[in-house]
């Protein structure tokens, strides 16, 4: 009854122009725009203060961005699937209270000490994945809830106590304070959840249908991915790196009062954002989302060695993302944009 | 051409089964039995049930009522994954793709090859999914992503995917709606090869010489009720669009005469950069000026260009004799323009607001007393173009979104068409449109120009083209390469200008 334009058959593969090329830059623009930033930042302040980069300076730096950088990857990963965890900065008071308590006064093993704050944190995250998975009530509303919770629970059981460094075994704090040449063994730790965080999103099938579920949950249902079991994973995962961080910060700085990592939370979510992680899900990298918490403890470091009120910080953070978010929304316009463009001017050489 | 052995166990079948939606019965009593080996069509009018019993099928609904059966024994679908165990590959209506990954990924999503520790083996998947890209003789990038890609690639990325499953029943609804005449030739030619390997098809078109061409038997379903079961060897077009529609067709495209008056939209040497160049035309009154040419002419890109969703870098655009600003479709809107784009669901509506709301939409102006919107004009108004276009709803009140396919694109031509434009634009009027509301259509473009509208449409269905237009403008590769008076353009001057061959028609200036 009716017919259609009949076009000669396209020669297969004659699209294969920089599609690729075009997105990945744009994405590999955003960490190189970060690094980019840091290495200035860096420069600038060592320009005026050459302490700044003394081998105990760049330790300092280190040794802060190293449980900032481990929250953020355990936020990602999260943020990914288009949820989010405003918990973790609980998780990580409670976790180093409960691993405080755990070893202070006796000489346990740090590695039960971090075991046991794992184990803290994956609960929590269990409670949370599970409202959020199977409870379907929305992300903010449970780890915000969560936030408060573990908060009170944490209160309650300190009961103004504080843990004093002087009761922890010497083996935990070694591992806060210790380094091989010269880097610290929170750094490395840091960079090996890194490593393997971003390997496994990259590598394994479920790894990449987070991706999946945060970049359309609807297609990712009629795809048959098990929605509700990855998000779940996804909970834990962060609460359980959440509660190691926790057992850390023990390690780092010996002394734990109630409210440890007290708003880290916000500070986390920037991190993660900053970095290019994109808050309605589906794209970014761990990586990014680690450079972006080195960037915001650098900013913090440098504004102390710089003597500057620490009240710009906050406003300093702000600002960093709103910039980050206003350029991942011109970007995507700009590239679906582009990217409608160069598939126009495909079909024309057909 | 094979029989169906009907002997034969039929791979997977429906009995009896009934869905309903709130007040809406979607399906009542529905059977329908795929044989391995044989394409299977299902006909009806935009809301008949089509999609609705795929989703039974795929597993996407639960039939209230009824049963489906593979191999014979009943089975339970908890889930889409479980239909796809159970080796049926759906393609659906409107394609559901991860935006933000690549084609590759989107195809093999969930069941990526692996290689040593269970990891992702992304060169196999790369690989495969170029394979399956040359199968279908289609031009991606298995590396791209998928936000950006026209509607055409989207749905080929689509039935890529559900080529990749080697599934033993192959379920596409509305595959080809936007694809081209050598895409549709190239994935009929696949189909026929799964078929003839013993592959069980489930085909749903609303253009009837493809389920001639592809298929051995059709079903018909009339509002969710199934009519007949037929083998498509002798039956005709008119036995089956009377099955679907319950009557005898009227005329496909009545055209009415209109009188032509002064030109109402001038185009003046308007180029994008590597999109279109130098495109200049008139439309005047009571006229419906055809833009035709192959899918990828640039022919969409002029008409949004011309309203002003984006932005052209040369050339302007005259409406009643006065220039728009450039890149603004408010003004041309306020200018009396009314464009309907291609993609109706990503550009067209809002799908959780009701139809009411959407038809409403482009009107607030004209609804609103204060800035306030009048809620019983809105309804009347939307009421009305329901009943023009024959919309098939439960109540006007209810989301857009759980309207059918066909319906959801009623709704985009009713927002405009409510606009009381003087200007009229339609990027493919009638895709994915039945049959009888095509008909529809063409009746109200037709007299719309008779009361001295003036109509542009871009349109791939050539029929519909030579049927309608006074004019034709034929594009090619982003240019216009002819213009043919209604007397001139024939199925062949378009064709050869439309693929760069310069015959018939005088070279546009
Ligand atoms: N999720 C839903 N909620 C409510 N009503 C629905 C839903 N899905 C479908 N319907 C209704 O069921 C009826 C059948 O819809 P269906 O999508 O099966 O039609 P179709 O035959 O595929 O039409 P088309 O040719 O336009 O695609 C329609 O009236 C539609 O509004
Ligand atoms: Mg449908």
């Amino acid at each position: 009854m009716t017919a259609t334009v009949e076009q000669p058959t396209a020669p297969p593969g004659a699209r294969k122009v920089t599609a690729r090329s075009l997105t990945e830059t744009v994405f590999r623009a955003r960490e190189i725009s970060i690094a980019g930033c840091l290495v200035l930042l860096v420069l600038g302040t060592w320009a005026a203060n050459h302490r700044f980069l003394s081998e105990q300076g760049i330790k300092d730096l280190l040794l802060n961005a190293s449980i900032l950088i481990l929250l953020a990857v355990g936020q990602s990963v999260v943020v990914l699937t288009r949820n989010i965890d405003l918990s973790v900065g609980s998780v990580v008071g409670l976790s180093a209270f409960a691993c405080g308590k755990f070893v202070s006064g006796t000489d346990r093993n740090a590695v039960l000490a971090l075991l046991l704050g794992i184990g803290v944190g994956a609960l929590c995250g269990l409670v949370s994945g599970l409202l959020v998975s199977f409870g379907r009530v929305p992300a903010l509303v449970v780890t915000l809830g969560m936030l408060y919770i573990i908060q009170g629970t944490d209160y309650w059981w300190a009961h103004g106590q504080q843990i004093n460094a002087a009761d922890v075994p010497a083996s935990v704090l070694d591992l806060g304070s210790g380094s091989v040449l010269g880097v610290p063994y929170l750094a490395l730790i840091a960079v090996a959840v890194l490593a393997a965080a971003s390997y496994y999103l990259r590598s394994y099938r479920s790894g990449r249908e987070l991706y999946a579920i945060g970049s359309s949950p609807e297609a990712a249902r009629l795809a048959g991915i098990p929605i509700r079991r990855r998000i779940l994973a996804a909970y834990v995962f962060s609460g359980a790196v959440a509660g190691f961080a926790g057992a850390l910060w023990l390690a780092r700085f010996g002394t734990v009062v109630a409210d440890n990592a007290h708003g880290w939370e916000l500070t986390v979510v920037s991190a993660v954002v900053v970095g290019g992680v994109a808050i309605t899900g589906g794209t970014g990298s761990v990586w990014g989302a680690a450079l972006g918490a080195l960037l915001l403890t650098t900013v913090g470091s440098v504004l102390v060695v710089l003597k500057v009120d620490s009240f710009w910080q906050s406003a300093i953070t702000g600002a960093l993302l709103l910039a980050a978010i206003s350029v991942d929304r011109i970007v995507t316009l700009r590239m679906t944009s582009a990217l409608r463009k160069r598939n126009a001017r495909h079909v024309h050489q057909v | 051409m094979d029989q169906p052995k009907s002997a034969e166990r039929p791979v997977l079948s429906l009995e009896d089964a009934s869905k309903s939606f709130g007040a809406v019965r979607a399906l009542q009593g529905v059977s329908l039995a795929l044989f391995a080996g044989e394409a299977h069509a299902l006909a009806g009018e935009n809301g008949a049930g089509k999609s609705t019993l795929i989703k039974v099928l795929a597993g996407v609904h639960r039939p209230d009522a009824g049963r489906v059966l593979v191999d014979g024994e009943p089975v339970t679908f908890h889930g889409p994954s479980d239909a796809r165990d159970a080796g049926i590959a759906v393609i659906y209506q409107e394609p559901t793709l991860f935006p933000d990954l690549t084609v590759a990924e989107n195809i093999f999503m969930g069941r990526q090859p692996r290689r040593s520790f269970g990891r992702v083996d992304h060169r196999s998947v790369r690989d495969a999914t170029q394979a399956l890209i040359e199968r279908l003789g289609v031009d991606l990038d298995p590396g791209q992503l998928c936000r950006g890609l026209s509607i055409a690639d989207q749905q080929l990325v689509e039935i890529a995917k559900a080529l990749s499953f080697d599934a033993r029943v192959l379920i596409m609804d509305e595959p080809t709606a936007a694809l081209t005449g050598a895409e549709v030739a190239r994935l009929f030619g696949v189909v026929r090869t799964l078929r003839e390997q013993g592959t069980a098809v489930l085909f749903i078109s609303h253009r009837l010489e493809e389920i001639f061409a592809l298929c051995q038997r059709v079903t018909t379903l009339r509002d969710g009720r199934l009519i007949s079961s037929d083998p498509v060897d002798g039956l005709t077009e008119d036995d089956l669009v009377r099955r679907m529609v319950g009557r005898d067709l009227d005329e496909l495209y009545p055209k009415q005469p209109a009188r032509i008056g002064e030109t109402a939209l001038a185009v003046r040497r308007l180029t994008r950069e590597g999109v279109f160049t130098d495109v200049s035309f008139d439309v005047r009154r009571g006229e419906i000026v055809a833009l035709a040419g192959l899918v990828g002419a640039g022919r969409s890109e002029v008409v949004r260009a011309v309203f002003g969703v984006d932005r052209a870098d040369a050339g302007d655009v005259h409406v009643a004799g006065n220039k728009l600003p450039a890149g603004s479709p408010t003004a041309a809107m306020a200018a009396g323009v009314a464009l309907v784009p291609e993609d109706r669901r990503q550009q067209g509506l809002v799908m959780e607001l009701s139809i009411e709301r959407n038809i409403g939409l482009t009107g607030l102006d004209r609804l609103g007393r204060g800035g306030l919107v009048r809620r019983t004009l809105e309804r009347g108004r939307a009421a009305d173009w329901a009943v023009r276009l024959q919309l098939k709803y439960n109540r006007l009140s209810d989301p857009v979104g759980v309207l059918s396919g066909g319906n959801q694109q009623k709704v985009v031509l009713a927002k405009w068409l409510a606009t009381e434009p003087g200007v009229l634009i339609v990027d493919e009027p009638t895709r994915g449109i039945d049959i009888g509301t095509k008909a529809e259509v063409h009746r109200l473009l037709s007299s719309l120009a008779a009361e001295g509208l003036a109509v542009l449409m871009v349109s791939s269905d050539l029929p519909e083209v030579l049927a309608m237009a006074d004019r034709v403008l034929v594009m090619h590769e982003g240019r216009i390469t002819a213009e043919l008076p209604r007397a001139l353009a024939t199925e062949e001057s378009v064709m050869a200008a439309a693929t760069g061959r310069t015959a018939g028609g005088e070279k546009a200036a």
